[in-house]
């Protein structure tokens, strides 16, 4: 049965801990807000192309967390690039997760490299990452996202489909500030 | 005698706590870069295009880590929509930049986003510092360095490419 986004961000998020999370531009900014805002939570309302990166970054600032990149397919494919980067930095804590419905959902719909058969789990295993994968059906990604040394990637194909829009705050301030102020203190909790 | 500017540079950077090292490399940056690398402290990161530089630096201060990002002018215009990003959410950032397409410039393509870059830069909310000496550019960046971290300023550092000395074509020849 295909895959629907909304499930799959939700069940990349369950029981989430101090996962720290990025979402890109679009429709993966208003899946993880459907699955649950969270002050661990950095949804991106524009940059596209760069959810990649803030991971990278993210991951590199805090090498004893876990780090999740949720975004679509039309995004890692304007950032492409960063998977190379990724792939020289070698981030073991860093999950990129593609969610895949080979549209741009926001302008749309209209077909994505993907939908032509742009292979991007080949791509990222190509640039290094350790392990990658194409996921096609329903299967357990928690070990993947928690604990496997990565960098790891994925790419979720989903149904193409418009859903309601569930939006986060949009403030970018208080994204950064709320985002730096839980993150220390987790920090604070777990030396 | 002439200042060893790279190197005041990666003191003044090393000394604000810097840990993150975004670059796309320029040859009148070689020095500078080397020495992040060189730096055990610091974790220097190449990238593809300038733009990731911006993702780096805003994801490493989301994990509250502070970063430079180190490129040539003609990348400036690769920056512009994601400067939104820095712009909105008042994320810190120090680039420092080394011109090109200014006097004795050998390749007039460069010349257009050289002449560009200072107003491109300003346009999109970045403060500019212009440093035309050698002995100036660590100054810059200390300032720089400072606007950024305490005050969540956004701070680009032009290196006159007088300061780097002038590519030729007959030089590129003779490496």
């Amino acid at each position: 049965m295909t895959l629907r986004r909304r499930d799959v961000v939700k069940k990349l998020l369950d029981k989430r801990g101090g996962l720290l999370v990025v979402a890109g531009l679009g429709s993966t900014a208003w899946d993880i807000t459907a699955a649950g805002d969270h002050d661990l939570s950095f949804p991106l309302w524009g940059a596209m192309g760069q959810a990649a990166m803030l991971g990278l970054g993210l991951a590199l600032a805090q090498p004893k967390r876990r780090v999740l990149v949720i975004t679509g397919d039309g995004e890692m494919l304007m950032g492409i690039g960063s998977l190379a980067t990724i792939g020289v930095q070698q981030p073991k804590n860093l999950t990129v997760a593609v969610i895949d419905n080979e549209r741009y959902g926001e302008t749309g719909m209209q077909a994505t490299h993907t939908a032509d058969g742009v292979d991007l789990a080949a791509v990222a295993k190509a640039c290094g990452f350790k392990n990658s994968k194409l996921v096609t059906k329903s299967v357990d990604l928690r070990s993947m996202v928690h604990e496997t040394a990565g960098p790891n990637f994925l790419q979720i194909k989903v149904a193409a489909e418009k859903l309601p829009l569930v939006l986060p705050p949009h403030d970018g301030v208080h994204l950064k500030e709320r985002f730096r102020k839980a993150l220390s203190d987790v920090l604070a909790k777990k030396p | 005698m002439q200042p060893d500017w790279p190197a005041e540079v990666h003191q003044e950077i090393a000394a604000a706590g810097v840990r993150v090292v975004g670059y796309v490399p320029d040859a009148g940056h070689k020095r500078l870069i080397e020495l992040c690398q060189a730096d055990k402290k610091m974790r220097a990161v190449p990238l593809t295009t300038e733009e990731e530089g911006i993702g780096l630096a805003c994801g490493a201060w989301l994990g509250g880590e502070r970063s430079v990002l180190l490129m040539q002018s003609s990348g400036v215009g690769n920056l512009i929509n994601v400067l939104g990003m820095v712009s909105v959410c008042r994320f810190p950032l120090v680039m420092v930049i080394t011109m090109r397409g200014e006097q004795g410039e050998f390749n007039p393509w460069q010349v257009p986003m050289g002449e560009a870059s200072a107003r491109v830069l300003e346009t999109m909310g970045v403060a500019v510092r212009q440093a035309g000496e050698p002995q100036a550019i660590a100054a810059h960046v200390k300032l720089a360095l400072t606007r950024a971290f305490e005050a969540q300023g956004a701070e680009a550092v032009l290196i006159a490419q007088k300061v780097i000395g002038i590519k030729s074509f007959q030089e590129q020849r003779s490496q």
